[in-house]
C-alpha cells in the first residue's frame, strides 16, 4: 500500500512540473514579461534594471526553479492588467467558483440518482422514456446554450429568478457566502442547474446501467425469494452497491465541474475565477493565466489522488497490479 | 472477375468497395433505426445549407454593402413588425439572421471538421508511432497524453488562444484566427485517438502479416501507414463522429466566450453571443434560432456517432 501511495505521489508531482513547465514557458516565452509591465516611456535603462531585478537574465533551468518554488508558495507575481498580486485577485473569486461548483455538484447528484434509479426500475415506462430524452439534451447541448434557454424562460419570460451576479454576499473572514441570504440562493439557482446539468445526465446513466447490471444479480433473485419489499431491495441491497462507482465518477467530475465554470460563469456574469481567467485569456494577462493554469491542475490532480487511494482501499486488486498507470 | 468465383473465393478475395458497403451490417441497422435516419436526415440538410449557403441565402452578410443599419432589429416575418426580406428576423447589424446563421453554420462545420481531422491525423500518427515502437517513445507519448487526458478540451484550446493572442498581437486577422481554431481544438482532441490506435497497434504488430512484411524487409514507416493502418481504421471512424460534435461544441463555446470568430465573419457560437445581449430587450430571434441550429446540429452528429459505435461494436451484435 506504501509503495501504491509513494508511485502515486511521484506520478502526480511529475504531472504538476510538467504543468508548471507549461506555465512558466507561456509566462516567460510568450510576449516580453518586461513590455507588459511598464510604460512605453519607461527607458531602456531602467528595463535593463528591471530585468536584471526580476532575474530574467539568469539561466532557463534558474527561472524555471524560481518560478516552481515562487508558485509553492503562491506566489504568481502581479498581473498585468490590475497591477496586483494574482493571488489576492484568486483568493478572491475562489469562494463564488466553489459555492457554485458545490451547489451544482448537489443539484446533480439529488436529481441524477432518483431518476437512474427510477428509469432503471420502471424501464418502460413513458416518464422513463422522458428522462433518456432529457439526459440525451442534457449530454448533446452546449452549456453556455443550456445557460441562455434558462434565461430566456425564467427571467425574461416569466419574470422570476435573477439572471446575472451572486446576489448579497455575507463574509466569513476570508470567505463570502451566497448560502446565507436569500438573493444569494436565489442568484444561485440557474447557474447551478446550467452547470450540473451535464453531470446530472452523467449520473443518471451510470446509476441506471449500474442499477440494471445489479438488478440482474443473483443476491437480488435471493432477495426477492425471501419475499422482502421492492422498495428494500431497490433502495437497501440495489442502489446501496450502485454508489461506489457513482461516487468515484462524481469525484472525478468535480474537478470538471470546476474547470466548466467557466462558462456558466460566463454567460451569467458570475464573478468567480473562471471569470477572471477569461477576461485574462482575452487581455493576454499571462501571471493569471499561469496561475489559473497551476491551480486547476492542482485540484485534478489531487482529486484524482484522493480518488485512486480510496479505490486502492476499497479495492485490494489495484494495489497488487503495480503496472497500472 | 474469372468465372470459377464461387462464395469461398469471394470472402477470401477483397469485395468491391461498392458491395461490402450494400452487404454491411452497418447499411441494414441504419435502414432499421428510425432515430437514425432522422439524425442523419438533420445533418444532410444543415450541411447542404451551410455549403450552399451562397446561393440559398437572400443576403450575404459578409458584404457590408448590402447591409443597412435600418434594417436592424426586426422581428421574425411572423411577428407584428416582421419584414418580409427577413424571414427569421435581422440582427444589430440589419443583417438577416437566416443568412447569418448558414454562413455561421458553414464556419461552424468548417472548423468543426478540420480541428476533427486535425486531431485524427495527430492522434493516429502518435498512436502508431507509440504502439509501433514502443519503449521511450512510447512511455513519452503516452505520458503527454495522461498529462493532457487529465484536462478538460476547452481549457487546453483556451490556452492556445491565448498563447495566439499573446504572439500575434494586432495581426490576428479572420484569417489567422480560422486556424488558430482549427489547431487550439485539434490540440485538445488528439489524446483518445492516440490511445485507441495505439492499443490496436499493439495488436496488429504481432500479427503474422506484419512480421511478413518485416522480414521482406519493408521499411517501419511504410508498414505502418501502408499496412497497420488500414487496419486501424474503423474505431477511429466512431471516434471522429462523436469528437465532430464535441468539435462544433467546442468551437461554438469559444466564440461565444468571445475568444473565437469575430462577428464580422460570425460562427453560430459567435451568433448566440451577439443575441445574448439583446435577450432582455425581448429581441429573442437573434440568439435563439442560431441556438436551435446549433442544437439540431450537435444532437444529430452525436446521434450518428452513437449508431455507428454500436453498428461496429462486434460485442452488441
Amino acid at each position: 500500500m506504501l509503495a501504491f501511495i509513494i508511485r502515486r505521489l511521484l506520478q502526480s508531482v511529475v504531472v504538476m512540473l510538467t504543468v508548471s513547465l507549461i506555465a512558466f514557458t507561456l509566462f516567460r516565452f510568450v510576449g516580453d514579461p518586461i513590455n507588459q509591465m511598464v510604460g512605453i516611456e519607461t527607458t531602456a535603462e531602467e528595463r535593463a534594471q528591471l530585468r536584471e531585478q526580476l532575474g530574467l537574465n539568469d539561466s532557463v533551468p534558474v527561472q524555471f526553479s524560481r518560478f516552481v518554488a515562487n508558485a509553492a508558495r503562491l506566489n504568481f507575481g502581479n498581473s498585468y492588467q490590475f497591477k496586483t498580486p494574482v493571488i489576492d485577485l484568486i483568493k478572491d473569486r475562489f469562494p463564488a467558483t466553489m459555492e457554485l461548483a458545490f451547489a451544482s455538484a448537489l443539484f446533480a447528484l439529488l436529481v441524477g440518482i432518483p431518476m437512474g434509479v427510477y428509469t432503471a426500475i420502471d424501464r418502460y415506462a413513458i416518464l422513463s422514456n422522458v428522462f433518456l430524452s432529457i439526459s440525451l439534451i442534457g449530454i448533446s447541448l452546449p452549456t453556455f446554450l443550456i445557460g441562455i434557454l434558462l434565461i430566456f424562460l425564467f427571467p425574461v419570460t416569466l419574470g422570476v429568478l435573477p439572471s446575472f451576479g451572486r446576489g448579497e454576499v455575507v463574509r466569513l473572514g476570508f470567505w463570502s457566502t451566497g448560502f446565507l441570504t436569500a438573493s444569494g440562493l436565489k442568484a444561485l439557482v440557474l447557474p447551478a442547474i446550467t452547470l450540473g446539468l451535464f453531470q446530472m445526465t452523467l449520473i443518471m446513466r451510470l446509476v441506471r446501467g449500474e442499477m440494471m447490471e445489479v438488478l440482474r444479480a443473483d443476491y437480488i433473485k435471493f432477495a426477492r425469494a425471501r419475499g422482502l419489499s421492492n422498495r428494500a431491495i431497490n433502495f437497501g441491497h440495489a442502489l446501496k452497491n450502485t454508489l461506489v462507482p457513482v461516487m468515484t465518477i462524481t469525484g472525478l467530475q468535480l474537478g470538471s465541474i470546476i474547470a466548466f465554470a467557466l462558462i456558466t460563469e460566463s454567460v451569467f456574469q458570475w464573478p468567480g475565477m473562471g471569470l477572471l481567467f477569461l477576461k485574462a485569456v482575452q487581455n493576454v494577462d499571462i501571471p493569471i493565466m499561469s496561475a489559473y493554469l497551476l491551480l486547476v491542475a492542482f485540484i485534478f490532480v489531487t482529486i484524482n489522488l484522493i480518488v485512486d487511494m480510496l479505490y486502492a482501499v476499497v479495492d485490494p486488486r489495484i494495489r497488487i497490479d503495480t503496472k497500472v498507470a | 472477375m474469372t468465372a470459377d468465383t464461387n462464395d469461398a473465393v469471394a470472402v477470401q478475395r477483397k469485395p468491391s468497395w461498392l458491395r461490402a458497403i450494400r452487404d454491411s451490417d452497418i447499411v441494414y441497422s441504419f435502414l432499421r433505426s428510425n432515430v437514425t435516419i432522422a439524425a442523419a436526415t438533420v445533418t444532410i440538410i444543415i450541411v447542404l445549407a451551410a455549403l450552399l449557403a451562397p446561393v440559398l441565402a437572400p443576403q450575404d452578410p459578409y458584404d457590408l454593402r448590402q447591409l443597412s443599419i435600418i434594417d436592424s432589429h426586426i422581428p421574425p416575418v411572423w411577428q407584428k413588425d416582421g419584414d418580409a426580406r427577413f424571414l427569421l428576423g435581422s440582427d444589430d447589424q440589419g443583417r438577416d439572421v437566416f443568412s447569418t446563421i448558414l454562413y455561421g453554420s458553414r464556419q461552424s462545420i468548417s472548423i468543426g471538421v478540420m480541428a476533427t481531422v486535425f486531431a485524427a491525423i495527430l492522434g493516429i500518427a502518435l498512436g502508431l508511432i507509440a504502439g509501433y515502437f514502443g519503449g521511450t517513445v512510447d512511455a513519452f507519448i503516452m505520458r503527454a497524453a495522461d498529462i493532457q487526458a487529465t484536462f478538460p478540451a476547452i481549457l487546453i484550446a483556451m490556452l492556445v488562444d491565448g498563447t495566439s493572442r499573446a504572439l500575434f498581437g494586432s495581426q490576428r486577422n479572420d484569417q489567422v484566427v480560422f486556424w488558430v481554431m482549427v489547431l487550439s481544438i485539434g490540440l485538445s482532441f488528439w489524446v483518445q485517438y492516440a490511445r485507441t490506435v495505439r492499443g490496436l497497434t499493439l495488436v496488429e504488430k504481432s500479427k503474422d502479416y506484419v512480421l511478413a512484411a518485416r522480414l521482406i524487409g519493408i521499411q517501419p514507416l511504410l508498414i505502418l501507414f501502408r499496412h497497420v493502418l488500414p487496419n486501424v481504421v474503423g474505431p477511429v471512424l466512431v471516434i471522429a463522429t462523436i469528437n465532430l460534435a464535441l468539435a462544433i461544441i467546442t468551437e461554438a463555446t469559444l466564440s461565444f466566450l468571445g475568444l473565437g470568430l469575430p462577428s464580422t465573419q460570425p460562427s453560430l457560437g459567435t451568433l448566440i453571443q451577439i443575441g445574448q445581449k439583446y435577450l432582455f430587450a425581448g429581441e429573442w430571434w437573434i440568439a435563439i434560432f442560431p441556438g436551435i441550429t446549433l442544437a439540431a446540429l450537435v444532437l444529430a452528429v452525436n446521434l450518428l456517432g452513437d449508431w455507428l459505435r454500436d453498428a461496429l461494436n462486434p460485442r452488441l451484435r
